[in-house]
């Protein structure tokens, strides 16, 4: 039978954890997108209309706030892991008859607990400067609990990798911030070339973003429904993986 | 049913990248290892670093997969009835590990509720004042010093109320203080029915806790035995003195020496006179000259020493 008993203290345990250094993995991101908000929407709010009619600081917003969700939820699982590897207290948790499901569910659902508070941070302060409208709220939440708990899931996968933290800023550096950057959170695919575009369709971290703001618009690059299907399937495979890794103890049991 | 049983266990590590390019083949570092701890007893596991002792708790425990064999604990299989089988267990790591973001009292309530335990408050309490936490059970784990991080890796290691556990060199660099209530606490778990298993190189902790001891070497038990048996089947008795010269190497090359202190294996009186008049014969001097009983570390050296004994040597 499959034990997933406790998993609800290891989901406990990792949210407790980032919630004790919440300046650090909540508010640090929050100020960082606000940032953002406050230097590109001053340079570009009165040069760019997005969707027709748009302005530009109420496009970002959503970007923004999915952005940090992604990058949260990522480095929450992620980091969670490689720093109990290195310092040998992962040992706590490998004693105990958590299944690989049980570290499944709470690793990524703390990763989505993160991932959805920095975002509704963001969203809180960016407010202020730009109200975007609701047309959709269900797509919303959707989109949010989906792109975290798919970077939740790509964090497991790295934190279960790495064996150091270079390979861990590698991962991050290199795969997660690019695809983020470029998926369309401070610019409308519309606007690219047509090539550029037909990159950015291969690119499942803009189907994220497109679909989350969707249900802010109304207005999308592409249909909701093909953002959902891209993502959830892409979900699919990396939670196979992930669980698959945990199943056989990849780098964590000898 | 035995509370744990090894049944031709074996571990091999495969060679890294450039053992194999050298043609080195992997290392064997646990070879064909069969025992059973019955429930209830103080078993103890000895041998020199690198004999395989944290190896195959490694795999009791189930942090490390064995190559071949099997290991149940209360008839539960590691690999197969994993879940059941850590439930049974207690293990208190080697390492000196905490989680830096939580306090005693958290990581203890944390480590229950993997375990699925719910309100465990009481035994919690209990297991801090037991073990000398209680006034540190709000204190963040990075403030605690190492004999501290101790005691809560064995509070974690207990919080589950495990019938069988499994201490990996619980009294490596602890102070006496600790040793005493550590021994207090596991005797008296023992006595109301745990099953210990203890992994050690203060060997004199061993026999006076142990009632059955194996001993390890290259990954292979050299000795299985009840430690009153192990005792008796010491070849010889001890001539202890003290001495500030150095010893003629036909005599030290056969001796414990701790600093000033020599201990001599020796059977019987004539052999007593012959050593010492070797040693006299070579120009040193000695005092506190005496003679006693043989005891588990000289059962341990001579065995470590392979199938010869120094005495055997000597002659």
């Amino acid at each position: 039978m499959m034990a997933v008993t406790g998993w609800h203290a290891l989901l406990y345990k990792e949210t407790l954890r980032f919630w004790k250094v919440g300046f650090q993995t909540v508010g640090a991101p929050v100020l960082t997108a606000l940032l953002y908000l406050m230097v590109f929407g001053h340079v570009l709010e009165d040069h760019v209309k997005v969707y027709g009619s748009v302005g530009y600081t109420a496009f970002l917003v959503p970007g923004l706030v999915m952005m940090s969700v992604l990058q949260n939820a990522f480095a929450n699982s992620s980091s969670s892991i490689i720093q109990s590897k290195i310092m040998g207290n992962l040992v706590f948790v490998l004693l105990t008859p958590l299944s690989h499901w049980g570290w499944f569910f709470a690793y990524v659902g703390s990763s989505v607990i993160r991932g959805l508070a920095v975002g509704l941070g963001v969203f809180v302060v960016t407010m202020f400067f730009a109200m975007p409208s609701f047309v959709a709220p269900v797509w919303i939440l959707v989109f949010a609990l989906l792109g975290s708990a798919m970077l939740g899931t790509l964090g497991l996968i790295a934190g279960l990798w790495a064996e150091k933290f270079d390979q861990m800023a590698v991962f991050q550096n290199f795969l997660i911030m690019p695809m983020t950057f470029l998926s369309g959170v401070f610019y409308s695919i519309g606007s690219l070339p047509p090539f550029w575009q037909g990159v950015s369709h291969l690119n499942p971290f803009f189907y994220m973003i497109d679909g989350f703001r969707y249900g802010f618009f109304g207005v999308s690059d592409a249909s909701p429904w093909l953002s959902l299907g891209i993502v959830g399937a892409a979900w699919l495979v990396v939670s196979a993986i992930a669980v698959h890794l945990l199943r056989i103890g990849y780098k964590i049991r000898g | 049913m035995p509370a744990i049983s090894f049944q031709s266990v074996s571990k091999t590590y495969p060679p890294s990248r450039q053992q194999r390019a050298q043609g080195k083949q992997g290392l064997r570092a646990v070879d064909e290892v069969s025992f059973q701890i019955e429930p209830g007893e103080f078993f103890g596991l000895l041998g020199p670093n690198g004999a395989g002792k944290t190896t195959l708790i490694s795999m009791l425990a189930g942090l490390s997969r064995p190559t071949a064999g099997a290991i149940s604990v209360h008839g539960f299989d590691v690999q197969r009835d994993y879940a059941e089988a850590r439930r049974q267990l207690g293990i208190v790591p080697q390492e000196l590990v905490f989680d830096p973001f939580f306090n005693v009292r958290e990581s203890l309530r944390i480590q229950s509720g993997y375990f699925g335990i719910k309100n465990n408050e009481p035994w919690i309490d209990e297991l801090l004042q037991s073990l000398g936490l209680a006034d540190k059970a709000t204190a963040n784990m990075r403030q605690l010093s190492g004999g501290m991080k101790r005691r809560v890796l064995v509070a974690q290691a207990l919080v589950h109320k495990p019938p069988v556990i499994v201490l990996d060199e619980p009294t490596a660099g602890v102070d006496v203080e600790l040793r005493q209530t550590l021994w207090q606490f596991v005797a008296r778990l023992n006595k109301e029915g745990s099953t210990v298993l203890l992994t050690t190189h203060y060997l004199e902790e061993a026999e006076a806790l142990c009632s059955r001891i194996a001993m390890l070497k290259l990954g292979k038990v050299i000795a299985l035995d009840r430690t009153s048996e192990l005792l008796k089947s010491a070849a010889s008795n001890v001539l202890r003195f003290k001495t500030d010269a150095m010893l003629p190497w036909a005599i030290a090359q056969h001796a414990r020496i701790t600093g000033r202190i020599v201990q001599l294996p020796a059977q019987n009186a004539h052999e007593v006179e012959q050593l010492l008049a070797a040693i006299r014969e070579a120009g040193v001097a000695v005092e506190d000259v005496e003679m006693r009983k043989a005891d588990l570390e000289d059962v341990f050296i001579d065995l470590m020493a392979g199938e010869q004994t120094p005495l055997e040597v000597a002659r």
